[in-house]
């Protein structure tokens, strides 16, 4: 059981959670994850860790209403507990000087980007990030991101803030006017799948940290499996961050749709009882 | 050995056990039949989650009791990983005292109710048994009358709780809380250490609460069975891996002495053929783990399984067979288990074979996997199977399969679950640059002690052997328990011995500075 102390809405939908776990909180670094569980009939979902405070024993999280586990921890409040926290899972990034990192975040993939941005600067890079959303109100962290970026630009689909179009578009801008030496991208699959044919067409090696279906998060169900290098690999053990040219994201796409139905189910049957309710 | 002997005859020559003897004729003991275990209607159970074997009655259990003639060498001892007193529980369930007999099993096995469900009697006490040995008649029903003697007990309110020693004071671990963590934490229990059990998931009993079905082991059975080691004193975390929660290191700065490593053989294992990450495809531990730990297929509950009306298995030992009669119970119309050798070599128990055959469990025996296809929503739909032959034994004693050239064919199917092994999960070793592992990843440790290549830290079960069952796992916690305890009164003479030696403050004072 695991406390809430503090809660911050980004946005109608994205909220910033600061938990109680003091031993994650000391041996977490940037890249790993949390597994976590609302309620004793709740599942299983993982969650980077966007930062700790390891005075205050505490662990931030930041969560986007997806489905009915999504919501069910969006719905508790400050002083409320969390049934189960596991972590920190998976392997921590890997950060060294390399010169010049080119980031790129979208949506709430923004949220597991920070630490590793962080962690690139305080390593003596150049940190140029570039974030993308929909729209205005879902750019998350902006404020957090340039703390630690010597350049940020942000894109949105309708041009409502910063500049028009795609990620890649901005990616593209800065890659022509300077030397990349890494590029580190979170994100929707579809998104980090387009960066990677991006970095791949200039030559860029690239780190994707995926996020996918899992169960356990230690090793033993497989069911975040996705195929890197024409290997079958797990995310939880064996990643969650891979060289992108060599992930195969048509595959992982299909297979983060797997219960896509079922989940649509169960918000619905979820929403009903909570009218009824 | 020999102290065990003589304890065992001594325990023999007592009044009850003597006069039980007399009580009834050697041959008019050995004319009994043996009972057959009661099932649920194989029609029924297949459609639900109720126990398949239903458990003997007191009448049933007074019979089978009276046909243990109480060797002056019992044999079947020998053949049990725990070491249980045999003879001496089925006496006294002959006695008709069935809380004592439930006593004798919990001496030296913290899991009787589980053992008498899942443990393979039939290739080890029962093996073993006169019975079997030299009569060549079936043998005493061990397991069913092990499992009635706990089950009285649980179902009477009247589990007892083993004595412990007094208190020493000294901290140590189990790392997971499987069947090799729980029977190394009751025997560490009992011998007066303070036992902590660390546990990644959020329950704790590990493969028995993952894995095994509650058909063949309701959950419910497994917590009573920890509640008592709870109530000895053993002390249980959830949500704490430890290798990423917390190092070893970490834990001996918080005054752990010495640790057991009941980790278990995480990583499932799959063939690498193509199609195989499709949707529709899991291994058995995801599958499992999804229904059993997770509860997907109560509405009730928020986890989601996929489980289709053509559910093929690959594989052929217990997990295959517990997950492909799982998908029957979901409401596959073929539920189909498909291996590629026949069936007289399938590492299954007989009896989950039996059951499964009961159940309508469609056995694709000499058949192997090629290749799976999906639909335009990437969910499996066909897969390419290949018919195989039996060629000469292999390294493992059985016929190797000799895939058939020109003999590939297609069926119809809409989940597969995968179910050929597991490899030992790596989080641990990758944690402990000193630990010394085994190029398949298992740990390797002292086969007497099971200590491993680090001081203080043991190993057993899965981890260690990459794949057996849960009492050869109870057998090596049994035997690390002995092995640390062992270890720590070494040391602690050591020191004593040290301290002995010291004849002034400042001999003292010199040896704390070096």
């Amino acid at each position: 059981m695991n406390k809430i102390v503090d809660k911050e809405y980004f946005s109608d939908n994205v909220v910033k959670l600061v938990i109680e776990a003091p031993a994650i909180a000391k041996s977490r670094k940037a890249g790993h994850f949390v597994i976590l569980r609302v309620g004793s009939k709740g599942e299983r979902i993982p969650l980077t860790i966007v930062g700790s405070d390891t005075e205050k024993g505490t662990i931030t999280l930041i969560v986007q209403k997806m489905g009915v586990s999504s919501i069910k921890l969006v719905n508790l409040e400050v002083g409320d507990y969390i049934t189960d926290v596991l972590g920190p899972l998976g392997n921590a990034t890997h950060v060294e000087k390399v010169g010049t990192i080119l980031a790129s975040g979208g949506g709430v993939g923004v949220a597991p980007l920070l630490p590793i941005v962080d962690a690139f600067k305080k390593a003596g890079n150049k940190v140029i990030t570039v974030l993308a959303a929909r729209t205005k109100e879902l750019v998350i962290l902006e404020e957090q991101i340039r703390e630690f970026s010597d350049e940020v630009i942000v894109m949105t689909d309708d041009g409502s803030y910063g500049k028009k179009g795609l990620v890649t578009n901005g990616m593209e801008e800065i890659i022509k006017r300077e030397k990349i030496d890494l590029a580190v991208t979170v994100g929707p699959a579809i998104m980090m799948k387009f960066v990677s044919l991006l970095t791949k067409k200039y030559k860029i090696h690239t780190l994707a940290s995926l996020n996918t279906i899992m169960v356990d998060g230690t090793g033993m169900c497989g069911a975040c499996r996705v195929t890197v290098g024409g290997k079958t690999k797990f995310v939880c053990v064996d990643g969650p961050e891979f060289d992108a040219h060599q992930v195969d994201f048509d595959e992982m796409l299909n297979r983060l749709g797997a219960y896509k139905k079922l989940e649509e189910q169960a918000y619905n049957h979820y929403i009903d009882k909570y009218r009824k309710a | 050995m020999d102290r065990i002997l003589e304890y065992l005859k001594k325990e023999r020559e007592k009044d009850w056990r003597v006069e039980l003897r007399g009580k009834m004729k050697t041959k008019e003991r050995t004319g009994l039949e043996r009972l057959d275990m009661p099932e649920s209607d194989p029609n029924v159970r297949n459609k639900s989650y109720i126990e398949v074997n239903k458990g003997l009655s007191v009448e049933q259990a007074m019979h089978e009791a009276h046909r243990c003639i109480d060797c002056p060498k019992p044999t079947c001892i020998e053949g049990c990983p725990v070491g249980i007193n045999i003879p001496k529980f089925i006496k006294k369930i002959e006695a008709g005292e069935f809380l004592e007999s439930a006593k004798v099993l919990k001496e030296t096995n913290a899991l009787p109710a589980v053992c008498g469900r899942v443990c393979p009697q039939e290739v080890q006490c029962e093996q073993a048994c006169f019975y079997t040995q030299k009569l060549g008649k079936p043998p005493v029903a061990i397991g069913n009358l092990e499992r009635f003697a706990a089950d009285y007990e649980r179902d009477n309110g009247q589990v007892s709780i083993p004595e412990i020693s007094s208190k020493n004071g000294i901290k140590v671990a189990s790392i997971g809380s499987g069947p090799s963590g729980l029977a190394f934490a009751g025997d560490m229990i009992k011998m007066g250490y303070d036992v902590t059990v660390f546990e990644a998931l959020h329950e704790i009993g590990g493969v028995l609460k993952y894995g095994i079905p509650e058909f063949r082991l309701p959950n419910d059975i497994v917590d009573v069975e920890i509640e008592i080691l709870r109530k000895m004193g053993v002390k249980f975390v959830t949500n704490f891996i430890v290798g990423k929660t917390a190092t070893i290191d970490d834990l001996k700065k918080e005054g752990y002495t010495a640790f057991f490593v009941g980790s278990g053989a995480g990583l499932p294992n799959f063939m690498n053929i193509p199609g195989e990450n499709f949707i529709g495809i899991f291994s058995s531990n995801e599958y499992l783990t999804r229904i059993n730990l997770m509860r997907a297929s109560d509405p009730e509950y928020d986890t989601p399984v996929l489980s289709g009306k053509k559910v093929a298995v690959i594989g052929g030992g217990n997990t295959a067979m517990d997950s492909v009669r799982t998908a029957k119970r979901l409401g596959a119309e073929r539920a189909m288990l498909i291996y590629r050798r026949s069936i007289e070599e399938m590492p299954a128990r007989n009896e989950e074979i039996k059951h499964a055959q009961e159940e309508g469990i469609e056995f694709l025996n000499l058949n192997s996997p090629l290749e799976y296809f999906a639909d335009k929503n990437g969910r499996v739909n066909k897969m390419k199977l290949q018919k195989m032959k039996l060629g000469e034994p292999d390294n493992s004693g059985r016929r190797r399969p000799i895939p058939i050239k020109g003999s590939e064919y297609f069926i119809d199917v809409d989940t597969v679950i995968v179910s050929v092994g597991v490899s030992p999960n790596p989080l641990i070793p990758k944690s402990m640059k000193d630990l010394d592992v085994s190029n398949w990843g298992t740990i390797n440790v002292n086969k007497d002690s099971l200590q491993s290549s680090v001081s203080g830290v043991f190993a057993g079960g899965d981890i260690v052997r990459g794949g057996a069952t849960v009492i050869l796992a109870m057998g090596d916690g049994r035997k690390a328990a002995a092995g640390m305890n062992k270890y720590i009164k070494e040391k602690v003479r050591n020191i004593i011995s040290l301290v002995k030696e010291f004849k002034t403050i400042g001999d003292i004072l010199d040896f704390a500075t070096k």
